[in-house]
């Protein structure tokens, strides 16, 4: 700790900040902002193949699973929790959704909700473990990351359930103008949603109190409980609707889908400017530390680096995205 | 060379001088040309407002900043610490208000945490306890010293900071408020435990921010404003009145309002209130406009019963009434829809988010009231908290992070955040705790001035003349038990005491 920073005589520094400053801070931070576009910037050099139309909205095709589950994990992680689960959630609301259709030979439309409901029922009692069985959200959802993706497994006999209708499909495979897939208007919705809820809802507003100090929360009236149970909630649904995406694009329930991604959602939303610590986070970094992830996988498929190489790589970036937001942040004081 | 040891021997004497010390940071000027002599065996305690530069000389005395211009001596030779390592291996040692003790540890891991007793790469238990036990004893604590710190008060935490210093051979102890959060009769042992010290030889720099214990502590007074030294006695039976003037540039009339009297009804009343293992049967009631002064040792349960008041930590016996209607009060959210609001000991782990801009602290209670159609408005949140501000005179920006604000103003901060709810009850507990003189004095118009709007307050502080001069009856806890409430007239220092320790 350098000792100059808690000065309380030093005058804040960034009076002067250009009006640059002023738009990438409305996206949480600058920083993540600028590492996406200068990966852009390179990736556009590098191939001819990566700024086009077409491509970009590949990328956004691709991530919009990864966007959606990192959309509640934002929430989540600013109330200084965590949700390891949502990866098996994605599993298991695809193959309920999937057993519905196929085997119990219900209309698609309740499938859909019922995939809908047992992500935000996992939310729920994820919830309602750290809330009134009092444990750290690591642990509650670490058991919920297994339990959801046994049942998964239980309800398919491990196998994957195919066979869905055309509209179905079509969420993430029809073109709006020729172009665009509702999967990806959807998220954009979402986010947008989002991020008005974090700003301007009083719910909103809480939640950044709950994750910077959760007894000065309580002592202030807010319903912290309340409040963190429906996050969990809103969480599993989200993965829930995830799960229902990932479906429609592989156009058949797995088991064992995304297996995993809930890391690579926590490295988006700590990309995205979040603190783990909590207090500390937006929507809009989110997205972008999402986009970080799919464009820098596009772009090395692009590149034709391997797999392999894929993950060390994106490892990398993970580790020196935060770092230097934290050092940034440091000096910025 | 007799000459020139003689002057040696003088200077030994002398300790760590300070000679014409300045520092400039962006903007400011913290530190100013100043001087300051610690003595061997002595106690030089330095007085002044929070801002008045007094951190940042001890942060240059402990090697934390280093100054611009200016000259130390330690023991007649140049002092030039650059880190704080550096200034603790020539003997000086600062002791911070937030201690920096690991909770988990024991006394002695604590004592001689990263110096452990070893031999071939293991820990000597045996020998390390007891090498800790001996400058346990010599502060004074009782505890054993293979207890968790995380198991000992406040008071018993800080005598093994000291230890720990003694351990680092200090001759020089800077103790930045340590009577903070002590009670009194914690705050007398401390006493002894550095009249003992001084009498070994230990100089000491003492801050504090309550103006009565210097003639107890202190052998000299230095008083700081505007980061310059502006006034030092040799003496330090300095007349309260002479030290806050020189501390405000100002004269002080009246400190404390004059208590309104009530006005008729009854506004709160409670009845054998109880909670299991912390208080039991305490009864009183609150007029409006009344203000109820609380008073007691440090563990006799006032701020349990200030948080069982609010539902922080309910109470599990008695009732709670509130205009003639009893209230169910199991968690603060009652408490506050039942009119009663609680500013807390501790701003800054249950009063303030410190993280959070000030105001997003401030509307933190009423995000529901400020919002439009289910919508918060930066705009509405501004103009909520402008006002506030203005009234408060809560000085900083509101878009500031709370924790960077100076005590007195958290405490607005801290106090503001209920102004919009209408409370019909606040309770105060050590409400201008760590505050300078000038905070203080606002916090006493404030509280007078919802007395004086019909508000009920009730004050808990462990500075007996704040209960006395604010309060118009006075409550007495002890053990957890009501020994006594007082009129104004009949709540004599002695009296009260009396009942503190009685029971």
């Amino acid at each position: 700790m350098s000792a100059t920073t808690q000065e309380p005589e030093a005058p804040a520094r960034d009076n002067s900040a250009p009006a640059w400053r002023a738009v990438f801070d409305r996206f949480g931070s600058s920083g993540p902002l600028l590492g996406l576009l200068v990966l852009v910037v390179v990736l556009t050099v590098m191939s001819d193949a990566f700024l086009t139309v077409n491509n970009l909205v590949n990328v956004f095709q691709q991530i919009s699973v990864l966007a959606i589950l990192a959309l509640g994990m934002t929430a989540v992680i600013i109330t200084a929790g965590i949700d390891l689960s949502v990866g098996s959630v994605v599993g298991l609301s695809g193959v309920v959704a999937g057993w519905t259709f196929v085997e119990a030979e219900l209309p698609m439309v309740i499938a859909f909700l019922a995939g809908l409901a047992v992500g935000a029922l996992a939310g729920f009692i994820s919830g309602l473990m750290i809330t009134v069985g009092k444990l750290p959200p690591f642990i509650a959802t670490l058991a919920m990351l297994s339990m959801a993706r046994g049942l998964a497994l239980v309800i398919s006999d491990g196998r994957p359930i195919s066979g869905y209708p055309d509209w179905f499909r079509d969420i993430t495979r029809y073109q709006i103008f020729g172009l665009v897939p509702p999967s990806v208007l959807l998220v954009v919705a979402l986010f947008v949603l989002g991020s008005a809820y974090l700003r301007y809802r009083p719910s909103g507003r809480a939640l950044y109190a709950i994750g910077g100090n959760e007894e000065v929360a309580r002592l202030s009236g807010l319903k912290v409980n309340l409040e963190k149970l429906k996050v969990y909630t809103a969480a599993g649904a989200l993965a829930g609707l995830g799960g229902l995406i990932l479906m429609s694009r592989l156009d058949s329930a797995q088991p064992t889908a995304a297996t995993g991604m809930e890391l690579d959602v926590i490295a988006a939303v700590v990309i995205g400017g979040a603190s783990l610590a909590g207090g500390r986070g937006s929507m809009s970094g989110t997205l972008v530390g999402a986009l970080i992830i799919g464009v820098l996988r596009n772009g090395l498929n692009l590149l034709d680096v391997s797999a392999f190489w894929q993950q060390v790589i994106i490892g990398a970036v993970i580790a020196i995205a935060v770092m230097t937001d934290t050092l940034r942040r440091r000096s910025k004081r | 060379m007799s000459v020139l040891s003689e002057s040696r021997a003088s200077a030994a004497g002398i300790g760590l001088v300070c000679r014409g010390l300045t520092k400039t940071f962006p903007g400011v000027r913290a530190l100013d040309g100043v001087d300051l002599e610690v003595r061997y065996g002595q106690v030089e305690v330095v007085l002044g407002e929070n801002g008045a530069g007094k951190s940042t000389l001890m942060k240059i005395l402990s090697g934390a900043h280093a100054a611009d211009a200016g000259s130390m001596t330690l023991d007649g030779a140049p002092y030039r610490p650059d880190t704080p390592r550096a200034a603790i291996a020539s003997g000086v040692v600062m002791i911070h208000q937030e201690m920096n003790l690991v909770p988990d540890l024991s006394v002695a891991e604590n004592i001689f945490l990263g110096r452990q007793h070893q031999r071939n790469g293991r820990i000597q238990y045996g020998e390390m306890n007891r090498a800790a036990a001996e400058l346990t004893r010599r502060v004074g604590l009782t505890a054993d010293v293979s207890t968790p710190v995380s198991r000992l008060s406040v008071a018993a935490q800080q005598q093994v900071e000291i230890a720990k210093a003694l351990s680092l051979d200090a001759r020089i102890l800077i103790l930045d408020e340590p009577t903070a959060a002590l009670g009194a009769a914690e705050s007398e042992r401390l006493f002894e435990i550095i009249d003992e010290l001084r009498a070994d030889g230990v100089g000491f720099v003492y801050i504090t921010h309550r103006l009565r214990e210097v003639a107890r502590v202190g052998d000299r007074v230095v008083v700081m404003r505007d980061g310059q030294r502006v006034a030092g006695w040799d003496r330090a039976d300095v007349e309260i009145d002479e030290l806050v003037e020189a501390m405000v540039d100002r004269t002080v009339d009246q400190v404390y309002p004059e208590p309104r009297e009530p006005d008729d009804g009854e506004l709160l009343r409670v009845d054998g209130l109880g909670r299991e293992g912390a208080f039991s049967d305490v009864s009183f009631t609150v007029r409006p406009g009344e203000i109820l002064g609380i008073a007691g040792l440090v563990g006799a349960g006032r701020t349990e019963l200030a948080r069982a008041l609010f539902g922080a930590e309910p109470a599990d016996r008695g009732r709670i009434v509130v205009d003639g209607r009893e209230m169910r009060i199991r968690a603060p959210v009652d408490a506050i829809s039942a009119g009663i609001v609680l500013v807390p000991e501790d701003r800054k782990a249950q009063g303030l988010v410190l993280g959070m801009s000030v105001q997003d602290n401030i509307a933190l209670p009423s995000l529901k009231d400020v919002a439009q159609g289910g919508v918060v408005r930066r705009s509405g949140v501004k103009r909520l908290v402008d006002e506030l501000a203005r009234r408060l005179d809560l000085r900083g920006q509101p878009g500031q992070a709370a924790g960077t604000l100076s005590g007195g103003n958290q405490q607005k901060a801290a106090i503001a955040k209920w102004i919009p709810k209408n409370p019909r009850v606040v309770i105060f507990d050590e409400p201008t705790r760590g505050v300078d003189v000038g905070a203080k004095v606002s916090i006493y118009r404030l509280i007078d001035e919802l007395s004086r709007n019909g508000v009920g307050v009730i004050v808990i502080s462990s500075e007996l003349s704040e209960v006395l001069g604010l309060a118009r009856r006075v409550l007495v806890l002890s053990h957890g038990h009501q020994t006594g409430l007082l009129e104004r007239e009949e709540a004599t220092e002695e009296r009260v005491m009396t009942l503190a320790v009685s029971g």
